[in-house]
């Protein structure tokens, strides 16, 4: 979908693209619904699928729907560390992990040795150390966080050094132990354990297992599994209503495409929560109020003016991308943007960094604009031009995230400014003046206006979660 | 940091569905054994487009192994020599520098080649629409222990469910059939209760689409089972043929 099309201010239909053909289409509708997904690729690397984009909804944020809270972002902790430049996307390994495995570093920086190497008393497991009460079970956010201030510390593992271990070596004796007895079998030997130990623990992940080995070469039963946190969903996109409609009168949102249900930090399986109740058992129950007032509008033509016009901008795009005639790659921008995103908006931000984003994102959206190459032609198969499309639109939201980021000065969930944190370095929330959703109007020519709003809490009421 | 591995690169480009195709040779330097076989394709990719080429269009999405949609017939193996995995998840590690790689699009009358290595693999999507849906009310959902399911059961269609979709079964079959994809399809709701209202309907309507489509029969050579990357059994070809006779007595 490359534009949304409205009639008299309401959603009558989109225009896209035949990825097959190239040809440029237009559908008429009562109402448009975007169930488009998240923008975590804005990142470049993530846990995404390499399709995911923002187009859709940033596509309709230019046409009047506000977006709603897009700098919250969730880092996942448990991911295969980056292995170099090549690297195209990061795979998840299961949260369910975190249950046997125990999160640790060296004591001493910049220490060398292979984790087999390293005798349990020069072991740190920080999780352990900072949270006993919760240990490696911290929520995301806390984990990923707490792995990024050993990694910039100096204490990080393995050869890019931005990565910590999770160790399974306690688990496979702890379950060894367990199976001896429950099998009856009196003064077992120390491989005997360990073969008892790593039968459950392959019993319970197996799969996990076997896909990290494939990944990274190395033997998760022998050596410790290198782990670093990733971008994994991103809780903002357009906002919403209860009824899931946007600020555009006939365009709904639902999933991840929009800003609700998770706040500034998703718990563990409520996308798919989101996914099901949004469909299943809200907007089945909240568009009818919608077209029950436009029943008696005909069905409008594609030939419709809008449509028309729509048409042409996209085509114009199209166009333009393939006259500049550049001399880098979309990817070459691509990767820049996310490296900018991933070091002044990531794990943490800071008011310095995010200005300097928010200069250095302009500069890059500049330059594809001036030398980007998007080779072949529109209608045929075209993957470089569907990239260019997207990162096109990542250009323009990757500011307005740094925006975001920039306008909240306290720490809120997933987002975490540096000038607002615990002696401790725990997350630092100020209810008093940030309990609001940004919601940004794009006002055109990259300008955008934040509209505010509040939220009261009459019984439960936000408060600093503590796992210490 | 990239790597030491020097390959050499047999790949066919096709312009369009109607264009004839052929092989052509693409020397790869630097690829590093940790990288996935399509991040060696978006070396490539990046050195053409540099050139000012055009770069070799590919499928690929999810990239760990789960959609489906990476398809290349590597060697003269669909994802390549390794076994249980898909193209997205071959690693570099598994080929020696020096090589020689030929890498071909699935090859099969019911997947027309659209450009390059893509492919069109809609006909399975037309094949699962046919498949239909499940009578299973929405709302408060029941006690999990209302319908009891044996354990063997259970496990027969989560592994029957494994199937990605990604056609490889078709592409590696001497005679380009469905069946083991189609099987798996059938198999994973016939063997669960909640499959049961629209078992008959649905064993008849996808295996007549499958012929629909121009997918070769079975002759039980069994290379889609050698070459499946979830390791589907060529079991579920068996009971599809029970399904499919039983629903034809039924009637």
């Amino acid at each position: 979908m490359l534009d949304l099309v409205l009639v008299d201010g309401k959603a009558r239909g989109v225009i896209m693209r035949n990825l097959n053909t190239g040809e440029i289409e237009s559908h008429s509708a009562d109402a448009v619904i975007l169930a488009t997904g998240g923008y975590g690729n804005v990142f470049y690397l993530s846990t995404n699928a390499m399709g995911c984009n923002v187009t859709a909804a940033w596509k309709a944020h230019k046409k009047g729907a506000f977006f709603g809270n897009p700098c919250f972002t969730q880092i996942h902790p448990t991911c295969i560390p980056v292995s170099g430049d090549h690297q195209s996307k990061l795979t998840l390994m299961s949260e369910s992990l975190r249950n046997d495995g125990r999160i640790w570093v060296p004591k001493k920086a910049g220490d060398v040795r292979k984790a087999n190497e390293i005798p349990e008393e020069e072991r740190d497991y920080y999780l352990e150390r900072r949270y006993p009460a919760f240990g490696n079970l911290v929520p995301r956010d806390v984990a990923s966080r707490a792995a990024k201030e050993r990694c910039d510390a100096g204490f990080g593992v393995g050869n890019s050094k931005m990565a910590v271990f999770l160790d399974f070596k306690s688990a496979i004796e702890r379950y060894g132990h367990n199976q001896a007895v429950k099998l009856g079998v009196q003064n077992p030997t120390a491989a005997q354990l360990k073969d008892f130990g790593k039968q459950v623990v392959e019993e319970k992940y197996g799969n996990l297992f076997e896909m990290y080995e494939q990944i990274t070469g190395e033997n998760p039963y022998e050596v410790a599994m290198r782990i670093y946190p990733a971008v994994h969903y991103t809780m903002g996109g357009l906002w919403v209503d209860y009824n899931l409609m946007t600020t555009v009168p006939g365009l709904y949102c639902l999933g991840e495409a929009n800003f609700s249900d998770h706040g500034a930090n998703r718990l563990g399986a409520s996308a798919l929560m989101q996914g099901l109740a949004d469909g299943y058992f809200v907007l089945p129950y909240t568009i009818g109020a919608y077209l029950s007032k436009e029943i008696s509008v005909k069905a409008i033509s594609t030939d419709h003016e809008a449509f028309v016009t729509a048409e042409k901008t996209v085509q114009g795009q199209i166009d333009k991308f393939f006259a500049i005639k550049g001399t880098k790659s979309v990817d070459h921008f691509h990767k820049k943007l996310g490296k900018i995103m991933w070091d002044k908006c990531g794990m943490a931000r800071n008011e310095k960094g995010l200005n300097e984003a928010i200069l250095e994102i302009r500069q890059l959206r500049e330059e594809f604009w001036k030398d980007v190459r998007v080779p072949g032609t529109n209608d045929e198969l075209n993957p470089e031009l569907e990239k260019a499309f997207r990162v096109a639109d990542f250009l323009e939201l990757g500011e307005l995230m740094c925006m975001d980021a920039l306008n909240r000065s306290e720490s809120c969930g997933g987002h975490f400014r540096e000038e607002s944190q615990t002696e401790e370095g725990e997350a630092l929330r100020n209810d008093d003046q940030f309990a609001y959703v940004s919601a940004w109007e794009n006002k055109g020519d990259g300008k955008y206006e934040l509209h505010k709003e509040e939220l009261i809490f009459d019984v439960v009421h936000p408060s600093a979660r503590s796992y210490k | 940091m990239s790597g030491n591995m020097n390959l050499t690169l047999k790949i066919w480009r096709q312009k369009s569905a109607k264009a004839n195709g052929q092989l052509v040779t693409y020397p790869v330097k630097g690829i590093s054994p940790d990288m996935s076989f399509l991040e060696m394709f978006d070396v490539l990719n990046e050195e053409i487009i540099n050139k000012g080429e055009e770069p070799i269009a590919f499928d690929h999405d999810c990239r760990e192994g789960i959609c489906g949609a990476c398809s290349m017939f590597i060697n003269g193996q669909p994802h390549g020599p390794k076994k249980g995995v898909t193209t997205c998840q071959l690693h570099m590690r598994s080929f020696k520098d020096g090589d020689t790689i030929v890498v071909e699009p699935w090859r099969a009358a019911a997947f027309p080649v659209i450009k390059d290595l893509t492919v069109d693999r809609t006909a399975f999507d037309r094949i699962i629409a046919k498949g239909g849906f499940i009578s299973v009310n929405t709302g408060n959902a029941q006690d999990a222990n209302n319908i009891p399911i044996p354990k063997p059961d259970a496990d027969m269609s989560f592994n029957a469910a494994a199937c990605i979709g990604c056609g490889a079964c078709v592409a590696t079959c001497k005679n380009s059939s469905a069946m083991l994809f189609v099987s798996a399809k059938i198999s994973q709701l016939a063997l669960l209760p909640q499959g049961q209202v629209e078992r008959i309907a649905r064993a008849k309507n996808m295996v007549a689409q499958m012929d629909e489509e121009g997918f070769g029969n079975c002759t039980n050579t069994g290379a889609c089972e050698v070459e499946c990357p979830k390791e589907i059994s060529l079991e579920n070809i068996a009971r599809m043929n029970r399904e499919y006779f039983m629903a034809n007595i039924k009637e």
